[in-house]
């Protein structure tokens, strides 16, 4: 697959199971998240409930879409928020180096925000001469490490305190080598200060915008999300257009819900509601408020009513924590923004089957995504789609690079089963070779791998057919 | 650029739900439980304890000589308030004036240009609330031109007080009864306890980048 594709999966998987430090540190962490989040949603009737909620207020946002983006926007214009649109994320990093631009500004603070990441926007503005620093403290240190998150909660989640340790001690001036979290945070706070002190643009993602009064939710634990959004004179907020939310009271089970799912919290440290820049009178707050709203791929999501649940998704990452694959071989792996199950459904969406379609193969389809989800997104369901638009393209054409995989072998073969199946007669006489001769056919192609490290199943002398019709059971 | 691109966006949008499913299901709430003022206290004691937040309960006339028998044993420098707030006024005439086991007050009376120095320095800041939630344990900031936004956020420790009538069962039921959506504040706040991180290995830890202490006055009549 690695020649259809932009990047070799199998190769990433192979790498990281051999990797013994990063698979303990998955399975310590997910192991505790997934204790934390049961918890707090001890209560079973009242999470299926709540879910139900969540499920249906992200329903009726997606089904409203435009007249609510409008509204937000609307809203937004009035509050003083100012309110640009991009179709592309190249559009949504232009707009913000032009804000950045229009205020001589060269430092930027940033908040956790995987929207961000989906843009690549640190690279492309440090690219122009910008100095970009990521606060939240997961992202500070991968920022410093030079990766990418390989969660979308806690990005960090792949080092242990060791490799931070080393990392601190490297890349920050003056830094004694300390393995004690305490100290570690305490770095990390004694730096950053600075940098929010000195901000002249913060950013910040949106975890729910409300249509209806125009305000911009953020949710977080560290506080650096309110420094980004509160010290700097200039605050630029960017957001997939999904995630709007038609009324202020769609906001308490969301929250929630999100909390609950993303941390095993009742509620996070901070909920920050903005809905203006600093108003007459007031002494802080940012002069500037900007709302990126950014499609990339979205809208043309939004179009399959069955694909469009993906975007009810509220990034809480718990399906991540949930899955087997993902605990196995973490986030780096799947070699995009978004891994873990959401990712497998997701990326091939935004990126085309033919570069990412390989991601929803990642699946043992053991439904504890489906499990879990707080707005109840089918993902399953929706793996199983993506890998049959691999092969068979559909009419009205839901994502791009279906039907990549068709091949005459397979086509072929699947036509043969078809034949088989449908003709009794038929039926009859390959059933039997297959008894006969069944473990003695040479394991070839896909098969050949598929053994390589599993026990073939053996055939059966006798079909079921015969034995209970032997057993004097009436076909009817 | 943005005009086109919004355009764009709308009309795929547009295009997108024309078949929007018949029925969008009902959005259900949850029931908002029945506390009285001594249950919703206690609750929300209890869940702010359980993250490290410090509560206590005082009696409305007594509070700012609470606050002082506090931040002795903290020796703290410095603390910052809003002076035209009501309860800014009632801590200012209450506090003595040159007592070196007491911090000093510090007015945010300038815009933060001109302050943000000082205001690095700062070791505490006093607010107000709107009320806080029972339910998750989380005081509900509401920052005024009086009383501003960075006060609950850069000083160490945070010192909050709660008009024990004005807690509320769940966040909706505090919107509601608020009529939040008739006017939202530039910046409305939940907080439910010190800052805090768990960002490597998972280990808590307090105090990041906003205050590591934050101490609730519970105002009980």
């Amino acid at each position: 697959m690695a020649e259809t594709t932009g990047f070799d999966f199998a190769k990433n998987i192979r790498h990281a199971l051999g990797d013994q430090q990063l698979r303990k540190n998955f399975k310590f962490a997910m192991g505790s998240m997934i204790q934390k989040r049961r918890l707090v949603f001890a209560d079973e009737d009242e999470f299926e409930q709540l879910r139900a909620i969540g499920q249906a207020i992200r329903t009726r946002a997606l089904a409203k879409l435009p007249e609510l983006l409008a509204q937000l926007e609307a809203r937004c214009t009035e509050n003083g928020i100012q309110v640009h649109w991009a179709e592309t994320t190249a559009e949504a990093n232009a707009t913000i180096l032009e804000i950045m631009q229009r205020h001589g500004a060269t430092r930027m603070v940033k908040g956790k925000s995987m929207v961000s990441e989906e843009m690549h926007l640190n690279h492309f503005l440090e690219a122009r001469g910008i100095e970009v620093t990521e606060t939240d403290l997961g992202e500070f240190i991968i920022q410093l490490a030079g990766e990418t998150p390989s969660h979308i909660i806690v990005p960090a989640i792949h080092k242990n305190k060791e490799q931070i340790a080393r990392l601190f001690h490297g890349k920050i001036p003056d830094t004694p080598y300390t393995e004690k979290v305490e100290e570690l945070n305490a770095i990390a706070r004694r730096t950053l200060r600075q940098k929010f002190f000195d901000g002249q643009v913060g950013l910040s993602g949106v975890n729910m915008a409300v249509a209806e009064t125009g305000t911009l939710c953020l949710v977080e634990n560290e506080g650096n999300g309110r420094m980004c959004t509160t010290v700097p004179p200039v605050h630029i907020a960017v957001m997939g257009l999904e995630k709007v939310v038609e009324k202020l009271s769609d906001v308490p089970p969301l929250l929630r819900l999100l909390t609950g799912s993303a941390t095993g919290q009742l509620i996070s440290t901070y909920f920050n509601m903005i809905t203006s820049p600093r108003r007459p009178g007031e002494k802080d707050g940012p002069r500037e408020v900007h709302l990126v709203i950014l499609d990339n791929g979205r809208s043309r999501i939004l179009t399959d009513p069955q694909f469009r649940q993906t975007l009810q998704c509220i990034r809480c990452g718990t399906c991540l924590n949930h899955c087997p694959v993902y605990t196995r071989i973490g986030g780096h792996a799947f070699g995009h923004v978004y891994p873990g199950p959401i990712g497998e459904i997701l990326t091939p969406q935004m990126e085309g089957l033919r570069e990412a379609g390989v991601l929803a193969t990642a699946s043992s389809l053991c439904c504890a995504c489906e499990a879990v989800c707080p707005v109840k997104i089918p993902i399953p369901g929706l793996i199983r789609e993506l890998r049959n638009a691999s092969y068979t393209a559909h009419p009205t054409g839901r994502v791009p690079g279906e039907g990549f995989k068709r091949n005459l072998p397979e086509t072929l073969a699947w036509k043969a089963w078809e034949k088989i199946n449908r003709a009794p007669a038929l039926n009859a006489v390959v059933t039997r070779l297959a008894g006969l001769m069944g473990d003695k056919a040479p394991r070839l192609g896909p098969l050949k791998i598929w053994s390589r490290y599993r026990t073939p199943p053996r055939v059966a002398r006798r079909s079921l057919h015969t034995m209970t019709r032997a057993q004097g059971v009436d076909d009817e | 650029m943005s005009d086109t691109a919004r355009e764009n966006i709308m009309r795929k949008l547009a295009a997108a739900v024309a078949h929007r499913p018949a029925q969008i299901p009902e959005t259900g709430a949850l029931p908002v439980p029945a506390l009285c003022q001594a249950e919703k206290v206690e609750q929300l004691k209890h869940f702010m304890q359980s993250v490290r937040g410090e509560v206590h309960v005082v009696k409305p006339k007594d509070w700012v000589s609470r606050l002082q028998d506090l931040l002795r044993p903290r020796a703290l420098k410095t603390l910052l308030y809003g002076p035209a707030t009501p309860h800014g006024k009632t801590l200012a005439a209450g506090w003595p004036p040159e007592d070196p086991g007491l911090p000093r007050l510090v007015p945010y009376a300038a815009p933060v240009e001109d302050f943000k120095s000082e205001l690095f320095q700062l070791d505490a800041g006093i607010t107000g609330t709107l009320g806080a939630i029972a339910e998750n344990g989380a005081l509900i900031l509401w920052p005024t031109p009086e009383e501003p936004r960075l006060i609950s956020l850069v000083p160490p420790i945070h010192i909050a007080l709660v008009d024990a009538a004005n807690i509320y069962c769940n966040f909706s039921d505090a919107l509601t009864a608020g009529s939040w959506k008739a006017g939202m504040p530039t910046n409305a706040l939940l907080i439910s306890g010190p800052s805090k991180t768990a960002d490597i290995e998972l280990t808590l830890a307090f105090g990041v980048h906003g205050p590591r202490e934050v101490l609730v006055l519970v105002l009980e009549t």
